[in-house]
């Protein structure tokens, strides 16, 4: 197959430009695409087409864009979809993506129907992040709600996106906008330019308007301009980035989760019966996601809560990409797998923790190599304290601690928690945690952390960031 | 003129054997007891060879090591002068901007030179004979703010400044502070609107950035501006490309040049849309000379088309340095009609692949 070259796409004009970087794949390194890269300048310019991309977008209602975005699933999920100056099946997308970024096909796939979901639940969606708002306020710019009127006026011309490469699912947070009438200007990961473009593509076939996309592969100079000339963007990054932006109300950054499950004392000794939850939240999507737990805490059992999980944990291996009983993702960037390999070693100096992955597969390397690709072993960790390092920490495959803290001072000690699944009926513990403001999703239940909801947004506002509304009154002249 | 067109073989020839003649008389001006700078004289002293009677050719400098530009930092600037310029004063420029002491260069006649030579060969139906000029470039201790306008009174226009401090905006990037430096570019840039509304100005000497954001705030072609000189940092094709067809809209010529205080300017040949908006630029050659090596073995000049580090030799009567390793890498390219000498092209960092570098203002 021919290597395809995917152009910038400026707001309906696909630009081919004279410095392209080749994506290649993990392992063989064979080049899988040739990227056109967007100079700042270009992105800095192209500010002035936002007017003309919303004009294209406001020409529809949002119920129109519902049903252009539920057109839009089915042609992502099934169709034939210009890529560049090529095409790509479905069956491309897999194995492209696949390629470039070292996640297995199966989870493709499935990143696949949840990106599908997010198109076809997109009434569901909005409902969710408008709190039953009835889209023709936005249509008109006023409305009721509740018996109240209400107007919302937009807070930018276009939202920006910086994308990271490390999961498709991340795409889920901008598409909405579409359909909120928001144009935008997408920055794709470096590795994986293929979901954000697929999906345009999709939206495109189904009937949405060309110029309300943006497409700018580009330099850290250029993710930079795209955030400076959109008053509202979404970026993702670690600990440091959040602090960077955490004043800054243009900007929703999307960093570490620190998701957790915690088990109540009412059914710590029925652990067992959990363990499925538990493994789903920590290897769900080879851990990739904000919303995979990192911490499982309980106020006894740990060590043999600990030992089981090992065991589960390692029965997921490493396997061909094609394989359909992979779960776990390679490494596009061998080196970071090396840091979090001698990081997690490091801390593992500290008294007070043990791996028990390294006994349950058996021995051996936590970092390994197959067909070239670099893998890390899923690795559970039994922390004996709350405060040992490695307890409420967050990496990029499936990695946990679990950690033994007194059901009385779980509050104490969770810290920022992007979703916590709390195993109980205690109902004061359930009391306390529905007042925790550090907690953004929490499922009462055995609900693994890593299941998506689509009518209660979680990790920000979608439509508070794009909209803001204001006191309204109209009487006839 | 066909930008590709490459010299005769006579041409090269003519071009190398000029090459060693002016080394001759360099290393004769700089290591004669009568006419060379203190320092040089007394390197000499320990150098292990005798430059006057071992140096006959441009491939004799090999025996030179390569220079050390701390000795521009350290050493007062009168180690620099040659004897028969001795209490004749001189200007000091500096170089870019770095924090820190930067690197001084002594100059009497050699900065307008190298601008003459320039300023002659621009193209008279976008850089006007008369046509006033904007300089929106560092100021300061930069011998541009000399030079460029140096080049408009040349050419018989006169040149508008506004000041502009980079390394401001460089160690403000630096600590994160990027909203104050766009705010300070927006404000050398408000400045730069005022001159163009009001004043009739032809010629601009401009970073890329500097150009881009002129032409977010108002259209540049339209304002008057007829042809553009561009340069103080590295420069893409497809940078260049931008500014020609969307900043400029095709309707200004732009000029990129590759240079600094210790070179002077190397002009790009021609860069056009057939070329794909390549960037070869050649060194004022004999007056400086820009090798491609490997950065394994330097005296090992890389094949044409092969990527390599910078190394600079410059030589004048006011300045001999010998084999300076540039921060800067490049691809060899062949010899060009109007330059019958190597060119570097697609100029970029040195290790651009592993770096991170803060270019601010440029």
């Amino acid at each position: 197959m021919n290597v395809p070259t995917l152009p910038i796409l400026r707001f309906g004009q696909p630009y081919t430009s004279l410095d392209a970087d080749t994506v290649s794949a993990i392992g063989t390194g064979a080049p899988v695409a040739s990227v056109g890269k967007a100079n700042a300048g270009l992105v800095r310019r192209d500010a002035r087409r936002f007017d003309e991309a919303r004009a294209a977008l406001a020409r529809f209602t949002c119920d129109e864009l519902i049903d252009v975005a539920a057109r839009a699933g089915d042609l992502f999920m099934n169709a034939t979809l210009p890529l560049g100056d090529g095409e790509q099946t479905p069956g491309d997308y897999v194995r492209q993506l696949s390629a470039t970024t070292g996640l297995p096909h199966t989870l493709v796939r499935a990143n696949m129907a949840k990106v599908h979901e997010v198109f076809t639940q997109m009434r569901t969606i909005l409902s969710g992040l408008t709190r039953g708002l009835d889209l023709a306020a936005i249509d008109h710019g006023y409305g009721e709600q509740g018996g109240a009127p209400v107007s919302f006026y937009p807070t930018t011309r276009a939202l920006g996106v910086v994308l990271p490469s490390n999961s498709p699912g991340v795409n889920s947070l901008w598409m909405p906008a579409v359909a909120l009438k928001t144009p935008v200007m997408l920055k794709p990961g470096a590795e994986e330019p293929w979901t954000p473009y697929r999906i345009i593509q999709a939206f495109i076939a189904a009937g949405a308007p060309a110029e309300a996309f943006g497409f700018y592969p580009t330099g850290h100079d250029g993710s930079a301009a795209v955030m400076e000339v959109c008053d509202r963007s979404i970026i993702f990054g670690g600990a440091d980035t959040v602090r960077q932006y955490e004043h800054n109300l243009g900007v929703e950054v999307h960093g570490p989760g620190w998701s957790k499950v915690i088990i109540g004392e009412d059914r710590v000794d029925h652990w067992q019966k959990y363990l499925d939850v538990l493994v789903h939240s920590i290897a769900g999507n080879s851990g990739r996601s904000c919303i995979n737990a990192s911490s499982v805490v309980v106020p006894r059992h740990g060590r043999v809560i600990a030992e089981a999980l090992a065991e589960r944990l390692a029965q997921v291996t490493p396997r061909a990409l094609d394989d359909e009983r992979a779960q776990l993702a390679g490494f596009a960037n061998p080196q970071m797998a090396g840091w979090m390999d001698g990081a997690i070693d490091e801390a593992l100096q500290t008294p007070g923790a043990v791996d028990l992955s390294n006994k349950a597969r058996g021995g051996g390397d936590r970092l390994v190599e197959r067909d070239a690709v670099t893998y890390l072993h899923p690795t559970v960790v039994y922390c004996e304290s709350p405060d040992h390092p490695l307890a409420n920490t967050e990496y990029l495959f499936p990695f946990a601690s679990v950690v033994e803290v007194e059901q009385a001072a779980v509050l104490d000690h969770i810290g920022p928690s992007l979703v916590v699944s709390a195993i109980t009926e205690d109902d004061t513990l359930i009391g306390q945690l529905l007042a925790c403001p550090l907690i953004q999703r929490l499922n009462i239940g055995p609900t693994p952390t890593s299941v998506a909801q689509w009518d209660q947004p979680h990790e920000g506002n979608l439509f508070e960031l794009l909209y803001q509304r204001r006191a309204v009154s109209r009487v006839t002249v | 003129m066909n930008p590709t067109t490459r010299t005769n073989p006579t041409d090269t020839q003519a071009a190398a054997e000029a090459l060693d003649a002016h080394v001759r008389d360099t290393i004769a001006w700089h290591f004669g007891p009568d006419t060379g700078c203190p320092f040089w004289l007394d390197w000499a002293k320990t150098a292990g060879f005798d430059p006057l009677n071992e140096v006959r050719a441009f491939g004799d400098l090999m025996k030179f090591p390569h220079f050390d530009d701390e000795h521009l930092r350290r050493l007062p600037n009168e180690a620099w002068v040659p004897k028969p310029y001795a209490g004749k004063p001189f200007k000091v420029f500096e170089t870019g901007g770095t924090t820190g002491m930067p690197k001084q260069r002594v100059s009497w006649e050699d900065h307008l030179t190298d601008y003459s030579v320039f300023a002659d060969r621009l193209d008279d139906d976008y850089f006007p004979q008369g046509g006033n000029w904007l300089m929106l470039g560092p100021t300061g201790p930069r011998r541009l703010r000399l030079t460029i306008e140096h080049v408009a009174n040349r050419r018989g226009g006169v040149c508008y400044f506004l000041d502009l401090d980079p390394r401001f905006v460089k160690r403000e990037l630096a600590e994160g502070h990027a909203d104050t430096a766009r705010r300070y570019m927006q404000h050398v840039i408000d400045q730069a609107a005022e001159l163009i509304r009001h004043r009739d100005i032809r010629c601009l000497f401009c970073t890329p950035r500097l150009l881009e954001g002129l032409g977010e705030r108002l259209d540049v072609a339209a304002a008057g501006v007829t042809g553009v000189f561009i340069g103080g940092t590295h420069m893409t094709p497809q940078v260049i490309r931008f500014l020609v067809e969307e900043v400029l809209e095709n309707k200004a010529q732009l000029v990129p040049t590759y240079g600094n205080t210790l070179m002077g300017l190397a002009v790009a040949r021609p860069v056009t849309a057939d070329d794909g908006y390549t960037l070869t630029y050649y060194a004022p050659q004999p007056r400086a000379v820009l090798r491609v090596v490997d950065p394994g073995d330097t005296t090992r000049t890389v094949a044409h088309g092969q990527w390599g580090r910078i190394e600079l030799t410059t030589l004048t009567k006011e300045f001999f340095m010998p084999r300076f390793l540039e921060r800067d890498e490049a691809i060899r390219r062949q010899p060009h009609a109007l330059y019958p000498w190597d060119g570097v092209g697609d100029v970029r960092p040195f290790g651009f692949e592993t770096k991170k570098t803060i270019e601010g203002v440029y």
